[in-house]
C-alpha cells in the first residue's frame, strides 16, 4: 500500500503512514465512517422504497393522462371524480378513449387470523388497453363475478401460498363479506400503506365496496389519439374541465408529483430525508474529529516540515490524503454491511429495499465530499504549526 | 545538488532589534545585534537562558519575521520578505532541534527522505540512496528501517542530523543539538557538523550551553539580555 501510494503521489504518503501507524485510531475512524455510511444507506434505502412503492402503481396502467380530484396529492388520496368528467373529456379533440378507475383498500383477514391490506383497483373488463400488458393478458377472465387478480408478493403470505393459482385452481378467500376467487396473480409487493395489490373488474369492485358508486371513480384514465401531442391534449382538457374540482396531468407527471409529495411534504419522506442529512453530519463530525486530533498530534512534526521548507499545500495534501483514505476505507464495510441490512429489511418488511450501483456511487461521492469538507475544516489547525515554536 | 554562493558571508545581521507582544505588553528582547558569519564556519551562540540567542537563531533562519534592522541570509534581505520567499530560503537551510522532532510513523530512512522531497519529485531510488548515505554518515547504516520509537535518544538525534544534512544545506541552524545526548554522542554530532563545514562549506550556527563542545567551535558569540557581550 505504501509503495503504491508513493508512486501515486510521487512522495511519501505521509497521511497513510500516519493513519496506519496508529491502528486503533484507524479502525475507529473506519468504523465511524462505515457507521455514517450505514446510516445514510439505510435512510436512502427506505426513501428509495418509498419512491418505488409510490410510483409502482402507476406502472400497472398504460394510460397517457390521468384526471384526478383537485384535492388529490397522490394516487391514493383526494376526493372522487364525477364520472361526468369522463364524458366531458371524451369530447375534447385528441382524446381517443377513457376509463374510470376505482380504488380502495380491502382488509382481508387471512386464515391464520392476520390481516392484509390490499390496495384494490377496479377497471372495466373491456378497458384492458388501460392496463399494463401482463395484467391485461389475465384481465378478461375477471368478467366472472367476484374474481380477482391477487398480488403473489403480498406481505405476510407464505411464499408458496399463491404460487399455484390459475383459473382452474383458484384461491378462494373472503373479504368484506364476499367470497372472492383469485384466478391469477400479479407481483407488485408491499408498500407503506398496503401489504399487496388486488385487481378486479369495476363490477366486482362495486360489489365488494358497497359504499362506492359507479358514478364516482377515484380517477379517470385517458389515452390520446396517435400522433397527437400529449401536452396539447392536456392543455385542452384543462380548458374544458373545471379545475376547481379536478386536475389533469400526464401519467408521468402525476407519478413524479406523487413521489415529490411523498418525499418532501409527507412526514415519512421528510423524516427519512432528514435521516440522510443526519448520517452525513455524523460522518463529517466523526472524520473531522479524527483528522483534527491527528493534526493536533502532529503539530510538532508539521512545524518541523515547515522549517524544512514545506509549503501549506503539502500539509493540505496530507490532510486530504487522510480524508480520502478514510472515505474509501470506511465506505467499503459500510456498503457491505448495508447490503446485508437491506436484505434483512426487505425480508422483514416486504418493502423493495435493494442496493443499486447508482445509489452506491452517489453515497461514495457523498462520502468523499463529506470527508474532504471535514479535512478542509481540520486544516485550520495547521495554523498552529509554527516552526519558531520548535526552538 | 547545485549550490549558489551569493556571498562569502552567508549571514549578515545589522542593527537587529526584536520584541514580543504589543502595546503595554510589548517587550524588546534583542537590542542592536550586529553579526557577520563566515562561510563554512561553526559559530556557537552562548548565553544564559532568556538572553535572546534562540530568538536570534530563529530570526536568522527566517522562522520569525524581522521587525527592525537587517538580516541578510544567502544574499536575501529577510526584513520585508514574503512567506513564499521565506519558504524558498528555508529549503536551502538545515535545522536541528533540541527535540529530534522525527515523524513517529516514518522509518529513519523515510524521515531523512523528507529532507530531500521538499525539493520536489526526483528519482525515488536515487533519493533513497542519498537518504541511506546520510544515515551511514551519522553511523546508522544498520538502523535504516527502524521507527523512531525503536531508536535511542542519541540515534534519533543523529537521524535528525542526517535529515538536516541530506539536502546538502548551505547553512545549518542547530538549537541545543547535544542537550539530550551523552558526551560521546554529542561530540559525534558536532564533529559531523564541523566536517560539513570543511568538506562542503556548510555554515553552522549553533545555540548551546554545552561547554564540552566549545573547543570545536570556530567562533563563540555570547549574548546577555538581548545584546552581544562577547565575540571571540
Amino acid at each position: 500500500m505504501t509503495a503504491f501510494l508513493t508512486v501515486l503521489f510521487g512522495r511519501l504518503p505521509i497521511g497513510w503512514l500516519q493513519l496506519s501507524h496508529n491502528r486503533t485510531r484507524l479502525f475507529a475512524a473506519i468504523a465511524g465512517v462505515a457507521f455514517a455510511n450505514l446510516l445514510v444507506f439505510v435512510q436512502l434505502g427506505i426513501l428509495g422504497a418509498l419512491n418505488n412503492t409510490t410510483t409502482a402503481p402507476y406502472a400497472l396502467f398504460d394510460a397517457d393522462i390521468i384526471v384526478s380530484s383537485a384535492d388529490a396529492n397522490t394516487l391514493t388520496d383526494g376526493s372522487n371524480v364525477a364520472r361526468q368528467r369522463l364524458f366531458q373529456a371524451m369530447s375534447v379533440p385528441g382524446v381517443a378513449e377513457g376509463a374510470p378507475l376505482y380504488m380502495a383498500n380491502l382488509e382481508w383477514q387471512r386464515s391464520d387470523g392476520n390481516f392484509s391490506t390490499l390496495q384494490s383497483f377496479g377497471v372495466g373488463v373491456d378497458q384492458t388497453e388501460f392496463l399494463a400488458p401482463d395484467i391485461a393478458a389475465e384481465f378478461n377472465v375477471l368478467a366472472l363475478e367476484d374474481t380477482v387478480l391477487i398480488d403473489r408478493t403480498t406481505r405476510g403470505l407464505p411464499g408458496d401460498m399463491l404460487g399455484s393459482i390459475s383459473s382452474r385452481t383458484p384461491f378462494i378467500f373472503e373479504a368484506n363479506g364476499r367470497t372472492l376467487s383469485a384466478i391469477g396473480t400479479l407481483a407488485v409487493g408491499a408498500g407503506f400503506s398496503s401489504d399487496g395489490t388486488l385487481f378486479t373488474s369495476d363490477q366486482t369492485f362495486l360489489r365488494l365496496f358497497t359504499n362506492r358508486s359507479s358514478g364516482a371513480p377515484n380517477h379517470i384514465l385517458l389515452n390520446v389519439q396517435d400522433g397527437i401531442d400529449l401536452t396539447v391534449v392536456v392543455d385542452r382538457l384543462r380548458e374544458v374541465l373545471p379545475l376547481d374540482s379536478v386536475q389533469v396531468n400526464t401519467m408521468a407527471d402525476a407519478a413524479a408529483a406523487d413521489r415529490s409529495y411523498q418525499t418532501t411534504e409527507r412526514p415519512t419522506g421528510i423524516i427519512f430525508g432528514f435521516g440522510v442529512l443526519i448520517g452525513v453530519l455524523v460522518g463529517i463530525v466523526i472524520v473531522y474529529q479524527i483528522l483534527s486530533v491527528d493534526v493536533s498530534d502532529h503539530l510538532k512534526e508539521y512545524a518541523t516540515f515547515k522549517a524544512m521548507g514545506y509549503g501549506h499545500s503539502f500539509f493540505l495534501g496530507i490532510v486530504f490524503e487522510e480524508a480520502i483514505i478514510l472515505a474509501l476505507f470506511g465506505f467499503i464495510p459500510g456498503l457491505l454491511t448495508s447490503i446485508a441490512l437491506y436484505a434483512g429489511l426487505a425480508t422483514a418488511t416486504g418493502l423493495p429495499i435493494a442496493m443499486g450501483p447508482d445509489r452506491a456511487a452517489v453515497v461514495l461521492l457523498g462520502t468523499l465530499l463529506a470527508c474532504i469538507i471535514s479535512g478542509a475544516v481540520a486544516t485550520r489547525r495547521l495554523a498552529g504549526a509554527d516552526p519558531a515554536d520548535l526552538f | 545538488m547545485t549550490r549558489r554562493l551569493e556571498n562569502t558571508s552567508p549571514i549578515k545581521v545589522a542593527g537587529l532589534n526584536h520584541w514580543f507582544g504589543t502595546g503595554d505588553a510589548r517587550k524588546q528582547v534583542i537590542w542592536d545585534v550586529n553579526l557577520s558569519v563566515t562561510r563554512g564556519s561553526l559559530t556557537v551562540l552562548m548565553g544564559p537562558s532568556g538572553s535572546g540567542k534562540t530568538t536570534v537563531l530563529t530570526l536568522m533562519g527566517c522562522l520569525r519575521e524581522v521587525h527592525d534592522g537587517s538580516v541578510q541570509l544567502l544574499g536575501a534581505e529577510l526584513n520585508g520578505a514574503t512567506e513564499a520567499d521565506a519558504v524558498a530560503l528555508r529549503r536551502r537551510l538545515g535545522f536541528i532541534f533540541q527535540a529530534h522532532n522525527l515523524h513517529e510513523s516514518l522509518t529513519a530512512s523515510q524521515n531523512v527522505l523528507m529532507g530531500l522531497e521538499v525539493h520536489g519529485r526526483g528519482d525515488p531510488a536515487q533519493q533513497m540512496r542519498a537518504a541511506h548515505h546520510a544515515l551511514e554518515l551519522v553511523g546508522l547504516a544498520d538502523r535504516l528501517y527502524y521507527l523512531p520509537a525503536n531508536l535511542s535518544g542519541g540515534q534519533k538525534q543523529r537521524v535528525a542530523v542526517a535529515r538536516a544534512l541530506v539536502s546538502n544545506p548551505e547553512i545549518m541552524f542547530a538549537d541545543e543539538p547535544t542537550a539530550a545526548l551523552d558526551k560521546a554522542s554529542g561530540r559525534t554530532v558536532v564533529e559531523i557538523l564541523k566536517s560539513l563545514g570543511r568538506e562542503r562549506g556548510t555554515t553552522t550556527v549553533m545555540v548551546t550551553h554545552d561547554n564540552r563542545i566549545l573547543e570545536l567551535a570556530d567562533r563563540i558569540v555570547t549574548l546577555e539580555d538581548g545584546r552581544i557581550v562577547d565575540d571571540v
